[in-house]
């Protein structure tokens, strides 16, 4: 049932070759526009992890919110709600057709990151994984915020609403050590915090065991955002 | 034969409120089974809401409705009722084949299945030829035959059309009548909802709804017998009449 759904959710994916290309092409622009800028700084080997980690968030997060808006504007979500097809079916199988191009998303620009002179201190596959965990992340969020829009408005604007205050405080801006106790504090509610974290680790020649309580910790968001994305889509609406 | 077969929709004191105002207050209904079933009333009137709660969609519904047996919205139901929305809800960016095995699967059809309930359907809605076309290059018409097609493929015995003819021709709203006629001769029960009142002489059994109340429970000729009207149309403005000045 899951897969039915991710299958179908991928090929409507396939059929749009330009959102398609400018999921996969907008993050390689923007890191590379920032190496450019940087030439001949250490600034990509430093940041450079941190943006191949945050990018995928906000892209996936809009795609997802916008999918899902335009599935219950058509009238298909209420036609599925008639079917035997379970929430959490229908959730999970979004989730994983995100998850795919998530990972296409994290191999491509990791794979750009490196080929303009990225040089990862730690293992790259790990820098692959934490961008693949954020990419899912920020789908799975955008499911659940999604299903606070009514409107397109609405929708475009819960990516500010959810993503900002977490690029503010995760200590992309400053690190975290520095900023007053209460906003780290806050920091430590937010998911993308340990995602950053985790990129920061690698970048400075961290290992698995740097980076695994970071990781575990994205895993459980996960698992929140999809549980919370299942509670708030309701069968019968008013 | 039809007199020992429960209706396939019982309705017993319902009530619905959307927006903070009843919609529908204390109606009660049957739809027979194995029959095509006219919804008819004029816009706003709770023809929608009334299918949204048959179908189990609908939110804070109150009192008895009962469909094939059932207490509406209960899973068991998702296999046997089809429904289809006012606008052709299918996805514009999908072939008809992929829209439709999709919904397939979703209605339990084992893979192996899958194939041959797709042909049937488009077979049904005479699609043929269009299948690996995109759902969005199709015209209105056939886009509203894609979605008929879409709840016809889990095979469903109850079959709940919202304004399935809406901005069609009269060619295709001719033929769709004939294949609602040939869908309920396979023993199926059709609960079609329109505001264009000629199509009425097409149902089996007619349900006139008003503010969501039930005008007229009747057929075609009780309907202008009744009224001695000449047509439909000036039938049911002859009721609504009738029952404007009983209210006042």
């Amino acid at each position: 049932m899951m897969l039915t759904t991710t299958g179908r959710v991928l090929a409507q994916l396939r059929g749009d070759h330009r959102t398609v290309a400018l999921i996969l092409a907008l993050p390689c622009l923007l890191l590379g526009l920032i190496a450019w800028m940087f030439e001949g700084t250490p600034v990509l080997d430093q940041f450079g992890p941190l943006l191949v980690g945050i990018f995928p968030l906000v892209v996936m997060f809009l795609v997802t919110s916008v999918a899902t808006l335009r599935e219950r504007q058509s009238g298909t979500l209420e036609r599925l709600m008639t079917t035997p097809v379970r929430k959490g079916d229908l959730v999970g199988g979004y989730a994983l057709a995100f998850g795919v191009l998530a990972l296409l998303q994290a191999f491509v620009v990791v794979g750009f990151a490196v080929l303009i002179g990225m040089d990862v201190a730690g293992p790259l596959w790990l820098v692959i994984l934490v961008a693949l965990l954020n990419a899912v992340l920020g789908s799975c969020l955008g499911l659940a915020a999604s299903a606070l829009a009514r409107t397109e408005f609405q929708a475009v604007q819960t990516m500010p609403a959810v993503i900002f205050p977490q690029l503010i405080v995760c200590g992309l801006l400053m690190p975290r050590d520095q900023m007053p106790q209460v906003l780290e504090w806050i920091s430590r509610a937010f998911p993308l915090t340990y995602a950053v974290d985790a990129m920061q680790q690698l970048a400075a020649g961290g290992g698995w065991s740097d980076v695994a309580g970071a990781i575990g910790v994205t895993v459980a968001f996960i698992a929140a955002a999809i549980a919370l994305g299942v509670v708030t889509l309701r069968r019968r609406t008013p | 034969m039809e007199k020992n077969r429960s209706p396939a929709v019982r309705a017993r004191g319902l009530g619905v409120e959307r927006g903070g105002h009843r919609v529908i207050d204390g109606l009660d209904v049957d739809v027979p089974a194995g029959r095509v079933v006219g919804l008819l009333g004029p816009s706003g009137s709770g023809k929608t809401t009334l299918l949204r709660a048959v179908v189990g969609v609908q939110d804070h519904v109150s009192g008895e409705l009962t469909v094939l047996g059932e207490p509406a919205g209960s899973t068991v139901l998702r296999r046997r009722v089809g429904y289809v929305t006012q606008a052709a809800s299918v996805y514009t960016d999908l072939t008809v084949a992929q829209n439709l095995r999709y919904f397939a699967r979703l209605a339990g059809l084992p893979p192996s299945a899958t194939g041959a309930g797709v042909a049937r359907a488009v077979a049904t809605v005479d699609l043929g030829g269009h299948e690996h076309q995109t759902v969005g290059t199709l015209s209105g018409g056939e886009r509203s035959r894609v979605s008929l097609a879409a709840a016809l493929v889990g095979d469903p015995e109850l079959l709940v059309l919202d304004e399935p003819t809406v901005g069609l021709d009269p060619v295709l709203r001719r033929d769709l009548w004939t294949t609602f006629r040939a869908l309920a001769a396979e023993g199926r029960t059709l609960l079609v909802s329109s505001h264009v009142m000629d199509e009425a002489t097409q149902c089996d059994r007619l349900l006139l709804l008003r503010d969501g109340d039930l005008v007229a429970d009747t057929t075609p000729d009780e309907l202008l017998v009744t009224t001695g009207a000449p047509d439909a149309e000036r039938a049911f403005l002859a009721l609504i009449d009738r029952t404007t000045q009983e209210s006042r």
